[in-house]
C-alpha cells in the first residue's frame, strides 16, 4: 500500500520512521506509521485529537518505545544510529530537540540561566560542577537572547515571564542545543497574533539549517508556516503533501472537521 | 573570589560569623571560665549543643536533596544512624576489657554466647577504617538505592514511601540480635576515642569543635555548589525533569550523585553524633525519626542555605524544654507546630522577612490593584 517514501530522493533524510506501531492497553495509538523527514525540511504534522501526535514524537525522543518497527537516525557524517536503543538524554546529545506542548522552562532559574544550562557542553556530573563560562558560550547565549527577543529580560525568572515569552524562551532554549532536528509541539498555542506571526517567521527563517517538525492546531499558522504537512489520523499517515492538496482533500477534510458518516 | 567564598549576602556572612563565633566560644567558656560562674558552660551542656549541630548537618543532608532537587527522602536517618553504628563498631572495640564482662569481646556478643569477634567487625579496630566506613556505609547504600528507584523513575511520594520502608526494614533488622549489632540496646559504654578518656572534658570540646567545623564545611560545600552549573541542574530538576533530560543531561546520574553525597553527610553526622550522645541504637532509624528531620527543614526553611540550621537547633530546643515541662505532649506540639508552618509559614522562618514584606506590600497596594482582580 501507500508508503509514504520521502518525495525527494535526492535530499537527504535525517530521520526514517518506517512501520513503526505503539499501542497502549490494547488501544494502538501508533498503528504501521511510515515517516521521513529531509535534512532542512520544515514540516507539519496535523490531525485530529488521539491521531497520535503526542505518542509520535515520544517515540522518537525515546519517551516511550515502539512495540514494532524502526526509527533510525542518520547522523551527518553517514552512519545511522538506532534510537530505539536510546535514553532521552542520548539521542537529545545526537542533536533532536524537543519542545513541549505547555512551555516548560525552569521557572526559578533566570532567563539567562536557562539559557546557560541548555547549551550543548559537556552534561555530565563532573563537568557540570566544574564548569566555566567561556566567551564563547556567551556569546552563543546573547545571539540566541536577542534572536527570540528575551535579552531585556535576561536577569528575570523565567517564572514571571508571560506565556507567549515562556514558549519563545524554550524554542530558544533549544536553538542553544544546535540541534539537528527540532520538534516542536504547539508553538503558537496561547499566543497572541503578533508573537504568533513571530514564530512563524522565526521557524521559516530556521528552515534549511535545522530539520523542523511542528505539531499544530491552529491552521492559520499552519498555513502560514507549512510546506509540507503530513495528516496522522488513528496512528497512521492518512495525507501528505503540500498545505492546499491536504486542505482539499476528502478524506482529511471529513476526519477533521468530524463529519464522519457512522463511527 | 566569589567562586570559592559563596557568599550571597551580607546577612548571610553576619550569620556564619555567628556561628563560627558561637562554636569558637562555646569551648572557651566551658574550659576557661571556672565552674561556678554564671558564663560557665557544662560538658554536658556542650554535648548537648553538639549533638544538636549534628542534627543541623543531617538537616543541611536533606535539605540538599528535598529543597534543591525535589526529592523528599523520608528515611534520612537510616544514613544518620549507619554512620553512627560504623563509628559505634570502632568505640565498641576501643572499650577493650574494660566491659561488664572483662572481656575483649563487647559485651552484648558476651550476652549473646559469641565466642570469637565475628569477621567484618575485625576492620574496626583501626579508626582509619572505621572513619570510611561512615561514608562508604550510607554511600553504597544510597547508591544502590537510588540507582534502583531513580532508573526506574520513581518521584514523588512513591520515592518518599519507598524511602519510608527503606529505613523501617533496616530497623527490624537492626533490631535483631543476630544481626551482630547489639539487637534493640544497640553500643553504648564507650570509654575511649582516638586513645582520650571519652568522658573527659576535653575530649566534648574537640567534638563540638569538631562538629561546628563540619557544619561550616559542610554549609561551604553546598553553597559552593549551588553557584555551579551543577546546582543550577539541581534546581532544574525540581522545576521541570522532562526539561532537563530533553537538554541532554541525564537526570538519573545526577539524582543518584546527590542521594550518595547527601548520604554520606548524614553518615559523618551520625558518626559524630554518637560519641556525644554516648549511644547509638535502632530507634535512630525508627521511620518517625525520619520524619523529625523533615519538620526540621520545613521550620527552618527549606530550600534555603541557613534554615535547616536554625530549623533542627529550634526545633530540638523547643523539645528539650517542653519534655521537661510537658512530657506528654511533645509529639502534639510537634505535629501542631509542622500543620502551622505547612499552612502558613510554606518558606519557614527564613522566609518570614520575605512573607511579612509581601504582606505589607500587599496591604499598601491594596486599593490600587483590588479593582484590577475584580475586572479580571
Amino acid at each position: 500500500m501507500d508508503t509514504h517514501a520521502p518525495l525527494y530522493r535526492d535530499t537527504d533524510l535525517v530521520l526514517s520512521v518506517e512501520s513503526v506501531t505503539k499501542s497502549f492497553d490494547g488501544f494502538k495509538a501508533i498503528n504501521d506509521l511510515n515517516f521521513y523527514l529531509g535534512e532542512g525540511e520544515l514540516r507539519t504534522i496535523i490531525g485530529p485529537n488521539g491521531a497520535g501526535k503526542s505518542t509520535f514524537m515520544d517515540l522518537i525522543t525515546g519517551r516511550t518505545r515502539p512495540d514494532e518497527g524502526t526509527l533510525t537516525y542518520h547522523q551527518a557524517d553517514g552512519h545511522d544510529i538506532d534510537l530505539t536503543k536510546l535514553e532521552e538524554y542520548e539521542i537529545n546529545r545526537l542533536g533532536i530537540a524537543r519542545k513541549f506542548q505547555t512551555p516548560s522552562v525552569y521557572n526559578h532559574h533566570s532567563v539567562y540561566d536557562n539559557f546557560v544550562l541548555s547549551l550543548n557542553r559537556n552534561r555530565g556530573v563532573f563537568p557540570s560542577l566544574f564548569y566555566r563560562e567561556t566567551k564563547e558560550d556567551k556569546e552563543e547565549i546573547e545571539a540566541v537572547m536577542e534572536l527570540t527577543r528575551l535579552d531585556e529580560k535576561r536577569d528575570d525568572m523565567a517564572g514571571s515571564l508571560s506565556h507567549g515569552q515562556k514558549q519563545w524562551l524554550e524554542i530558544g532554549m533549544l536553538l542553544a542545543q544546535k540541534p539537528r532536528i527540532l520538534l516542536i509541539d504547539e508553538p503558537a498555542a496561547g499566543m497572541s497574533d503578533e508573537e504568533t506571526d513571530r514564530t512563524a517567521e522565526l521557524l521559516i527563517s530556521l528552515k534549511g539549517e535545522q530539520s523542523i517538525m511542528v505539531v499544530e492546531h491552529d491552521m492559520v499558522f499552519v498555513r502560514q508556516i507549512a510546506e509540507r504537512v503530513t495528516v496522522l489520523h488513528r496512528g497512521h499517515v492518512l495525507k501528505e503533501g503540500s498545505f492546499s492538496d491536504v486542505a482539499s482533500d476528502p478524506t482529511v477534510k471529513e476526519v477533521y472537521l468530524g463529519r464522519s458518516k457512522h463511527d | 573570589m566569589k567562586r570559592f567564598f559563596p557568599i550571597d549576602s551580607k546577612s548571610e556572612g553576619l550569620t556564619l560569623g555567628l556561628i563560627l563565633f558561637f562554636v569558637l566560644l562555646m569551648p572557651l567558656l566551658n574550659g576557661l571560665v571556672p565552674d561556678g560562674s554564671a558564663f560557665h558552660v557544662s560538658s554536658f551542656q556542650l554535648s548537648v549543643w553538639g549533638k544538636y549541630l549534628c542534627y543541623a548537618i543531617l538537616a543541611m543532608s536533606l535539605n540538599m536533596l528535598w529543597g534543591y532537587t525535589g526529592l523528599l527522602c523520608l528515611g534520612h536517618c537510616l544514613f544518620f544512624a549507619l554512620g553512627g553504628y560504623a563509628f559505634g563498631m570502632y568505640l565498641m572495640l576501643m572499650i577493650g576489657e574494660l566491659g561488664a564482662y572483662k572481656s575483649t569481646l563487647p559485651d552484648f556478643m558476651v550476652f549473646l554466647g559469641y565466642n570469637e569477634l565475628p569477621l567484618h567487625w575485625k576492620p574496626f579496630y583501626s579508626p582509619v577504617v572505621a572513619v570510611l566506613a561512615v561514608f562508604l556505609v550510607p554511600g553504597i547504600v544510597a547508591f544502590v538505592f537510588g540507582l534502583l528507584a531513580f532508573r526506574s523513575r520513581i518521584k514523588g511520594v512513591y520515592f518518599s514511601i519507598l524511602t519510608q520502608a527503606l529505613t523501617y526494614a533496616a530497623a527490624l533488622l537492626f533490631f535483631r540480635n543476630d544481626f551482630t549489632f547489639g539487637g534493640n540496646n544497640g553500643f553504648t559504654d564507650f570509654k575511649y576515642i582516638f586513645g582520650a578518656d571519652i568522658r573527659s572534658e576535653g575530649t566534648a570540646r574537640g567534638l563540638f569543635l569538631a562538629s561546628g567545623f563540619m557544619l561550616l564545611a559542610v554549609y561551604w560545600l553546598i553553597a559552593w555548589m549551588l553557584q555551579t552549573k551543577f546546582g543550577k541542574v539541581q534546581k532544574a530538576i525540581r522545576d521541570s525533569e522532562n526539561r532537563v533530560r530533553f537538554s541532554g543531561y541525564s537526570t538519573t546520574h545526577f539524582k543518584v550523585f546527590i542521594f550518595v553525597l547527601s548520604a554520606m553527610i548524614a553518615g559523618m553526622a551520625g558518626a559524630l553524633y554518637v560519641p556525644q550522645s554516648g549511644i547509638i541504637n535502632p530507634g535512630e532509624m525508627w521511620p518517625t525519626k525520619g520524619l523529625d528531620i523533615v519538620v526540621w527543614v520545613a521550620v527552618g526553611g527549606r530550600g534555603t542555605k541557613i534554615g535547616p540550621i536554625i530549623g533542627a537547633v529550634l526545633v530540638n530546643l523547643l523539645k528539650s524544654w517542653s519534655t521537661k515541662a510537658y512530657p506528654d505532649t511533645w509529639l502534639i506540639i510537634l505535629g501542631c507546630l509542622f500543620v502551622f508552618v505547612v499552612l502558613f509559614m510554606p518558606n519557614g522562618i527564613v522566609g518570614l522577612w520575605a512573607q511579612g514584606k509581601d504582606l505589607w506590600q500587599r496591604r499598601k497596594g491594596a486599593g490600587i490593584t483590588e479593582p484590577e482582580e475584580a475586572a479580571a
